[in-house]
């Protein structure tokens, strides 16, 4: 069963009287533990349909499936419930909480989820260890470089085990350095854990890092196959 | 909701000087409520006090017609052998003190100068009479013996122009309806800082009221002050099989009670007029920091907490405005009560009729009033930040993550 799976989906943003197209009709699944890119130009899509496969939205038409239940119509509430147990989110501007501490941000997803302390401790630890930020653990956001940031919010989104992560160019704010790290920290965690990573971006050095390959123009999905690293 | 409550301190931390004025502002209407409740409470209480003490006692026995507005001298509506019936209120348990008074309407006049005044016929050597000797500016207190002295308030001496020792005309009604007249020496002059009561009484030994007013061994009433007020009850009872009417000192302060009443009522609603208009303030200082914490918001709510939990953290935060608003609220309101309470305010002569006020604001700030206030406080603040909460619980997260629209 996919871990996610989009049947048919349309997203209209209305503005005003202006009706602007954001996805046309897009039918695609992802597998359990794939490493998935989103690539397209700006406005083909990519962040609308990753919107919708995260159940940050919801679409115009058409259906979203996260692990083979239909999310299309659930309410807000509904929807952060699924996001929270499932869905982890790793975004182009880190989006890190400023007044919380490189520790207390990954913690986050974990108090949600009524974790003990104990446990959030363990897994805290955990992950800090895995995106190697021990050193920077008690720092807030604001003293940690991009690349650190985005670490953080790679542990944060991993931190209540999801099947799936949804990553908005993860790598768009950072220098190549930091951006080769993050990706491969990403792939790391990917093939360690199994967990299933979809990724939007249009920089070709980092979807070389990717299983697939899913094209996006105009609303619509153009090509979908391999890497051409895989 | 450990870590609701660090984000929302943290959240406040962020723009310290905003947070502050913001508290501020809630502090000092708090601190105007409490200085208002005070003056109230303390004006409800001196006047009441002043009262008690002056004029109505606790309790007044009267004979049983007698009608306290005609001020009649008509032997059958006043007390027969008044120390007799006083003594024996006085061997009551619960009664302080009981000492008979005759009270008359009089015009008092010096040469052009004249003056409308009560006179009240007293026992000079009763402990009822101490707020007038310990107010004594000049000469000295009437005795009992004296036929010819008389002691009369400060403003009435300044208005008629007189001092000790000087010879003053008094006209009185006569319990045969008719009127007498006399010259008087002024023996001495009292202030009990209570203009309304000083400008308008004078005091002739008991004896000599009766004789001048031919109401001989007759007095209006006995001037009953207890040991508690809360004994007036028994001391009612115990007078029951009487003759007498007794009357309480709630019957004859019924209009400061009522006003006390009707001022607590209104000290409610200038509660929520004050505090509604700095609760403007936090509604503005949250609004804010739901503007510019609206991507924030679209992270937390993209990691799964709920509008409900987001809520609860702007709920947080403007509970700890309004704790830190109540805290100075409360330190600045006690100073400000405490300043009340110790120095006053002069208001000069500002009486009203039907009640007795000094010629100074007194505070007495209660617990009561520091409750209620603070209360009103934090729920006014607490339902000004409805609307902030509902407009952050309300976000959608795509929208809050690229930065809000539209709000």
């Amino acid at each position: 069963m996919e871990v996610t799976k989009v049947e048919n989906v349309t997203r209209v943003y209305t503005v005003g009287d202006v009706e602007t197209h954001a996805l046309r009709g897009v039918t695609l699944g992802i597998q359990p533990g794939e490493f998935t890119a989103l690539v397209g130009p700006s406005g083909s899509g990519k962040t609308t349909l990753l919107q919708l496969m995260g159940c940050l939205d919801q679409p115009t038409s058409g259906q979203v499936f996260i692990n083979g239940k239909d999310v299309s119509q659930l309410n807000r509430n509904q929807r952060a419930d699924m996001r929270r147990g499932t869905i982890g989110f790793i975004f182009q501007f880190f989006a890190l909480i400023p007044t919380l501490t490189a520790y207390e941000n990954i913690e986050v997803p974990l108090l949600l989820n009524g974790h003990t302390p104990a446990e959030r401790r363990k897994r805290v630890q955990q992950l800090i260890e895995a995106v190697d930020l021990v050193e920077r653990a008690h720092h807030r956001p604001d003293q940690l470089s991009g690349g650190q940031q985005q670490r953080v919010a790679i542990a944060r989104a991993l931190a209540s085990t999801p099947s799936l992560i949804l990553a908005d160019e993860p790598t768009a704010n950072l220098d190549t350095e930091n951006g080769k790290q993050v990706m491969e920290i990403m792939t790391r965690l990917n093939q360690e854990t199994g967990v299933t990573f979809v990724f939007a971006t249009h920089d070709p050095r980092v979807f070389t890092y990717a299983h697939r390959v899913i094209t996006l123009q105009d609303g619509l999905v153009v090509e979908n196959g391999k890497s051409p690293r895989k | 909701m450990k870590t609701l409550i660090k984000m929302a301190f943290r959240d406040l931390g962020r723009n310290r000087r905003r947070s502050l004025f913001s508290m501020l502002a809630l502090g000092m209407g708090l601190a105007l409520l409490l200085l208002i409740a005070s003056i109230y409470e303390g004006q409800m209480r001196l006047s009441l006090d002043t009262a008690i003490r002056l004029q109505t006692g606790h309790l007044q026995v009267r004979a049983a017609n007698y009608n306290e507005n005609k001020t009649s001298l008509a032997w059958e509506d006043l007390v027969a052998d008044p120390q007799l019936v006083a003594s024996q209120v006085a061997s009551l348990p619960a009664v302080e003190l009981a000492t008979p008074r005759l009270y008359a309407s009089g015009i008092l006049s010096l040469g052009e100068k004249t003056n409308g005044v009560r006179v009240i016929g007293i026992d000079p050597d009763s402990t009822a009479n101490q707020p007038f000797r310990l107010g004594l500016v000049s000469g000295e207190f009437i005795t009992a013996e004296d036929r010819q002295g008389l002691l009369l308030g400060q403003p009435l001496a300044d208005k008629l122009q007189v001092e000790v020792g000087d010879q003053v005309n008094l006209l009185v009604n006569t319990a045969s309806g008719e009127v007498d007249e006399q010259n008087f020496t002024v023996r001495g002059i009292y202030d009990t800082h209570t203009p309304g009561y000083d400008r308008s009484t004078v005091f002739l030994p008991l004896a000599k009221a009766q004789a001048i007013t031919q109401s001989e061994n007759h007095a209006s009433i006995i001037f009953i002050l207890l040991k508690d007020r809360d004994l007036t009850g028994a001391v009612v009872n115990a007078l029951s099989s009487s003759p007498y009417q007794v009357v309480t000192w709630e019957k004859m302060n019924e209009l400061v009670l009522q006003t006390e009443e009707f001022s607590n009522a209104f000290l409610y609603v200038l509660y929520l007029i004050v505090l509604g208009i700095t609760a403007t303030v936090i509604v503005n200082t949250l609004v804010m920091a739901v503007f510019e914490r609206t991507r924030e918001i679209g992270i937390l709510s993209a990691v799964g907490m709920k509008s409900n939990h987001i809520m609860a953290m702007f709920f947080i935060e403007s509970s700890m405005l309004a704790i830190g608003g109540i805290i100075i609220g409360l330190i600045l309101g006690g100073l400000m009560a405490w300043y009340a309470k110790t120095v006053g305010f002069y208001i000069g002569d500002m009486g009203v009729t039907g009640m007795l006020y000094g010629d100074r604001l007194y505070g007495h700030l209660v617990f009561e009033d520091i409750a209620s206030a603070s209360l009103v406080a934090f729920i006014i603040t607490l339902v000004a930040s409805l609307y902030p909460a509902i407009l952050a619980a309300r976000m959608e997260p795509v929208e809050a993550l690229h930065g809000g629209k539209q709000l």
